[in-house]
């Protein structure tokens, strides 16, 4: 009986029209036909011999080497990660202070991320580098331009990563904290030995997103006025550019600037699948 | 904390303890006591504060009200030291909740070097001994979340007790386990019982409480309603609600009746 009723029944399901995965391939299938007529009709469209002469002219690429890396590259990502540093601090203090039990830290906390991540990173470069020295004639900040850049840079991610940190504590299961509390740990010990490493683990990724944020926000570095060896990847693009009437320095300094965070991309990619090993 | 040990006092008193989350009033005041040496099980129905009165004894919970004694000290006492207090509660939870971070070996040793500032070579001695102790030396490099579930409890119960703990609580340490693996973990509980160590147990495990306590605790409502030898609460309990409890608990396919009725009693309380 069940052997007459399942071809039959089977035959009644796939009789109308296409199936679910003829009609799948076939809608993916116009997707790509669209997506290579674009593309096509881009290249086609542009006109690159005016494109290789203003962006990809070899001689003046080649001119721009080694001081691209050494000087502009060195500066780009020493500014970064001493900014990323104070970031990485100052994100994780205000992030306790919000997730305090004392009201007035909490506040304060609260404030400082609205103010920082409402502003664009442009306004406090040029806060740092006009109003400081003018509201505190005669200081300088320890380490002149890269101390500056450290601060500003720092001011601005530290907005973002407090919320990051926020979540990824809040995100550690109640029962370490309590675990932790029941052998004797003091909330502050518990909390940077046990629930803070934790945290790292599960914000990872939206950290690497904020390092790379800020290896691009470092190009404002050139508000707070550099000299010639202060320059980084932007400036000193835009400065040949500008000298060789060329946008070729301009392409360079752009691969420069992936040339890092490519490879970042892997290295997080990696790290995040090795913790998830000794987690999971 | 050494003198209070010379005390001839119970290892564990609480004092009309009572505590509300809200509006909703979990404990009615409870007073126990608990002498050193003495194995004590906690059973009652969920939701009628036992696990409660276990996390207020360590002050995981504050009591809204009440004193808690432990060792002498009181606990409820707003100058007390509780994190060195805590140093000599081992405490054993439902969900094990080892640190995921780190090896089994670190489990046991970072609270010792944190906590009691041991140094590295006695800290990993106390740790490679308590491990011995619940039979889990071959996971010693492991990560907790290679382990089994009551592999896991038993690095639970063996990190508290590398701590050097005079007493030690356990919350549901068997509830979540897989059936076949409650056995161990009793094991270990069984070990520590007849090698006299003061233990506070909240658990469904009858055979357990009947074989290992010394004493029962039946609670239901937030009050203790029994409190006596395995053999009066569980064998002969003088109470309805104890007798209804493990009537359902005996024979579970006969709770499924009454289950609506109970529960309207147990809010009317």
């Amino acid at each position: 009986m069940s052997d007459a009723d399942v071809p039959l029944r089977s035959k009644q399901l796939k009789k109308k029209g296409l199936t679910r995965r003829q009609k799948r391939s076939l809608s993916r299938g116009i997707q790509y036909v669209v997506f290579v007529a674009a593309v096509v009709a881009f290249a086609v469209a542009a006109d690159w011999d005016r494109l290789k002469n203003q962006f990809a002219q070899w001689e003046i690429a080649r001119e721009m080497f080694p001081d691209v890396i050494t000087l502009a590259l060195k500066n780009t990502v020493l500014y970064t990660v001493s900014g990323f540093v104070f970031a990485l601090v100052l994100g994780l203090v205000v992030a306790l202070m919000r997730l305090s039990s004392v009201a007035p830290y909490r506040w304060v906390a609260g404030v400082y991320i609205e103010i920082f991540r409402g502003l664009p990173a442009l306004l406090i470069f040029i806060f740092i580098g006009v109003a400081v020295p003018l509201a505190f004639p005669g200081t300088e900040i320890v380490g002149g331009t890269y101390g500056k850049a450290a601060i500003a840079l720092g001011l601005v991610g530290a907005a973002y990563l407090a919320e990051t940190f926020r979540a990824g504590i809040q995100a550690v299961p109640k029962g370490q904290m309590e675990a932790a509390r029941s052998l004797g740990f003091s909330p502050a010990r518990a909390m940077i030995s046990i629930i803070i490493p934790q945290a790292f683990r599960i914000i990872l990724p939206p950290l690497t997103n904020e390092f790379v944020i800020l290896f691009k926000d470092s190009s404002l570095v050139l508000l707070l006025g550099v000299t010639l060896e202060e320059r980084e990847l932007a400036k000193f693009g835009r400065d040949l550019a500008s000298t060789t009437a060329n946008s070729t320095p301009i392409l360079v300094a752009g691969l420069c600037y992936l040339l890092v965070t490519i490879p970042l991309g892997f290295v997080v990619r990696r790290m995040e699948a090795k913790a998830q090993e000794a987690v999971k | 904390m050494s003198e209070s040990l010379l005390k001839a006092g119970p290892e564990i008193e609480v004092r009309g303890l009572h505590k509300s989350f809200g509006d909703n009033e979990v404990l009615r005041g409870i007073d126990l006591e608990i002498n050193q040496g003495e194995v004590v099980c906690v059973i009652g129905p969920s939701g009628s504060g036992k696990s409660t009165l276990l996390r207020c004894v360590n002050l995981l919970e504050e009591p809204t009200k009440g004193q808690v004694f432990v060792g002498g000290t009181e606990l409820t006492d707003p100058d007390v030291d509780i994190d060195a207090a805590r140093r000599g509660i081992g405490m054993v939870f439902q969900q094990f909740n080892l640190f995921p971070h780190l090896t089994v070996t670190e489990n046991l040793t970072l609270p010792q070097r944190r906590v009691l500032k041991r140094n590295k070579a006695s800290a990993a001695k106390a740790a490679a001994e308590n491990l011995e102790r619940v039979g889990l030396s071959e996971k010693a490099t492991a990560y907790p979340a290679s382990l089994s579930g009551g592999q896991q409890q038993r690095v639970a119960i063996a990190r508290a007790l590398a701590m050097g703990p005079e007493v030690m609580l356990f919350d549901e340490p068997t509830s979540a386990l897989d059936p076949e693996l409650v056995g161990d973990v009793l094991a270990v509980m069984r070990m520590l019982a007849n090698e006299g160590m003061t233990m506070m147990v909240v658990t469904h495990e009858m055979t357990f409480a009947r074989e290992v306590a010394d004493r029962v605790v039946f609670m239901d409502g937030g009050v203790i309603v029994e409190d006596g030898t395995p053999d009066q609460v569980i064998g002969n309990p003088q109470h309805e609600r104890t007798r209804h409890f493990l009537s359902r608990l005996l024979d579970p396919a006969m709770a499924d009746v009454e289950e609506e009725t109970s529960d309207q009693v147990g809010k009317g309380d």
